[in-house]
């Protein structure tokens, strides 16, 4: 580091009042942003739970479904017409649905019910216990061994429920990439036993689910089931769609928006006049330097290596707050829904860097403004 | 008397236009030479600090030129007139501006720092300055712990640190007892200034007068008069 760095620390960190409020400020303000991003973030990826679990590549819906637990059930002449579409490697129905589970306590317990198509079983999780094709068993279940496995009173192979009624047998446990935004348990299940335990609408298929032969074939499938009437969605298009529903048909995303943006306004307030007092008292200091024989550009390099210095330690300390605070919650809620994502990382650092930034103008002006004459008027 | 170090050719200063002009330094000139202790002298008000600031390059003249070591200091680029504080030009500021977040060394070593000289070799060289002004002991205080005598030696400490050739003193001794005020200047006579130097005081402190090899006096933005002190205590 250089000299006139060493010099420009010092003064910042031997002034520890001021010091520890600007770190203060934009600890706080980063911690703020990081928390309200990493909720929605986590939110919207829960949202998106079972698009990802099931990773198909191209969904069939009704163009009014908005999330993927609101599905609007389609007739079965679809199914057909998509098998029959140029480009479709194979096509396959899917149920979601919900359901309740009366235990072997006597409580009762909302699931999520997936039904996999009896054929291929597509869209299965990965098997943790048991084997897929006991699936196929009389009352089989898979139940997912999430955050939400404890509310079914943590089943084993073997484990028997009611569910609407009917006796449910649990044949095996699974995990999946992402747990459900509802905080309720999943089941799996073949199509054909969900349709049959879960009272149903006289359409039962909420999805179908589509390879393509090609990648290039997509387009066209899209074309043709727009034709029918339905919306055909590659899975990022889904997932696009969910958290555009939920950012701004909810409310949600203003309301993140706005604490996020109110964050950014108190960091920078804070860490702005802060700053610009710091930069007052040491206005003196800085015309004596000017005096001696400073040069403008290394008086401004001296404020921005202070700001860029504070801004630095006060993101690691607000990243690590935040995530400190997120570990902790999810030892508590094993199901806490945020996630730390590089895009709220860099987001929050690119308004740090903004908040270095005006605090450092404020003080560039102010400095380049003082003329060691000044110094000798006193 | 050595050569010129500084000549002033009819400087002159205002501020404010119009009814609000003021004119604050009314063509002054005057040389000031190596190995000589010359003194501005004058009521407040008239004119020394501005006089003081247009011949070190801190303020332009309106008109007038200023050669330093025979550079026409005026006619330079502001960096580098920067440079040239730097490098031929030590200040001590009345209120001696030390910087009370630093350490006394570190204080002394700032004009080294700024001349890009390495931090632990600048402490190195600033610790041996303040040998010479008898605050060694002190290195490692900040400057609010000393007293307001040790202050002012601690600020010639960094004013002769870069090795100026040209030393400026603005009121040395206005916040000082006589008797250290006395001393100050006496240390500066016998210690720093020498004959590759030129030391210029500004000063309304009848009580040093005896130190001073000449005499500027100035009123209301002119030199009124300018004497050789023959008998000036070496």
């Amino acid at each position: 580091m250089s000299g006139i760095l060493k010099i420009a620390l010092k003064l910042l960190v031997n002034d520890k009042s001021k010091f520890i409020a600007l770190l203060v400020g934009i600890t706080f303000a980063v911690f703020l942003m990081i928390m309200m991003m990493s909720m929605f973030s986590g939110i919207l990826s829960r949202s998106s739970s079972s698009v990802y679990n099931v990773g198909a590549k191209i969904w069939v819906m009704d163009p009014a479904v908005n999330n993927a637990t609101s599905s609007i059930p389609m007739p079965d002449y679809v199914l057909s017409s998509a098998r029959s579409i140029n480009g479709v490697k194979y096509a396959v129905p899917i149920y979601f649905g919900n359901a309740l589970v009366k235990l072997k306590s006597g409580a009762y317990q909302a699931v999520s019910v997936v039904g996999l198509d009896d054929a291929t079983l597509y869209g299965r999780p990965e098997l943790i216990e048991g084997k897929i094709e006991d699936i196929y068993a009389e009352s089989a279940f898979i139940v997912v061994k999430d955050a939400e496995f404890k509310k079914l009173e943590s089943p084993a192979v073997g484990t028997e429920f009611e569910i609407n009624d009917h006796r449910g047998l649990v044949v095996g446990l699974a995990k999946v990439a992402s747990g459900g935004l509802f905080g309720i348990p999943t089941v799996y299940t073949t199509y054909n036993r969900a349709i049959t335990y879960i009272p149903s609408m006289r359409f039962t298929t909420s999805y179908i689910l589509i390879e393509p032969k090609h990648e290039s074939d997509i387009p066209f499938i899209q074309q043709q089931i727009k034709k029918l009437g339905y919306q055909a969605l590659t899975r990022d298009q889904f997932v696009k769609k969910i958290s555009d529903f939920y950012t701004y048909q909810t409310g949600m995303g203003m309301n993140v928006l706005m604490m996020t943006a109110i964050s950014f306004i108190v960091g920078l307030s804070i860490s702005g006049q802060t700053f610009y007092t710091f930069i007052l008292e040491n206005l003196e200091r800085f015309g004596a330097l000017k005096a001696i024989g400073a040069k403008g550009h290394e008086l401004i390099t001296m404020i921005l290596f202070q700001a860029s210095f504070t801004a630095l330690i006060g993101y690691g300390l607000g990243v690590g707050l935040a995530s400190g605070l997120m570990i902790l919650a999810k030892l508590r809620l094993p199901s806490y829904a945020a996630q730390v994502t590089y895009y709220n990382l860099t987001f929050a650092f690119i308004m740090v860097l903004i908040m270095a930034g005006v605090s450092s103008y404020i003080g560039v002006r102010k400095v380049l403004q003082i003329q060691p004459f000044d110094i000798f008027r006193g | 008397m050595g050569k010129v170090a500084i000549k002033a050719n009819a400087l002159v200063k205002w501020f404010g236009e119009g009814e609000t002009k003021t004119t604050a330094v009314k063509s002054a000139s005057f040389e000031a030479n190596f190995g000589e202790l010359l003194y501005i002298v004058g009521p407040s008000g008239s004119g020394k600090t501005t006089l003081l600031s247009m011949i070190s390059g801190i303020l332009k003249p309106n008109e007038g030129s200023v050669l330093v070591e025979g550079k026409d200091i005026w006619q330079m680029k502001s960096d580098d007139i920067a440079d040239l504080r730097l490098h031929k030009i030590g200040f001590v500021f009345q209120d001696y501006h030390l910087f009370p977040r630093l350490t006394t060394v570190e204080n002394v070593a700032i004009p080294l720092i700024l001349k890009k000289m390495e931090w632990n070799e600048a402490l190195k060289v600033g610790l041996e300055y303040l040998d010479i002004v008898g605050l060694k002991d002190r290195a490692q205080l900040q400057p609010v712990k000393l007293s307001g005598g040790e202050q002012q030696r601690v600020a010639i400490a960094r004013a002769i640190a870069g090795h100026p050739d040209i030393l400026i003193f603005d009121e040395p001794t206005a916040s000082l007892d006589g008797d250290t005020g006395r001393k100050i200047v006496e240390f500066v006579k016998t210690k720093i200034l020498n004959a590759e130097r030129c030391v210029i005081i500004v000063t309304h402190d009848s009580r040093i007068y005896e130190y001073a090899d000449s005499i500027m006096k100035m009123e209301d933005g002119n030199i009124i008069g300018f004497e050789r002190n023959t008998n000036a205590i070496p």
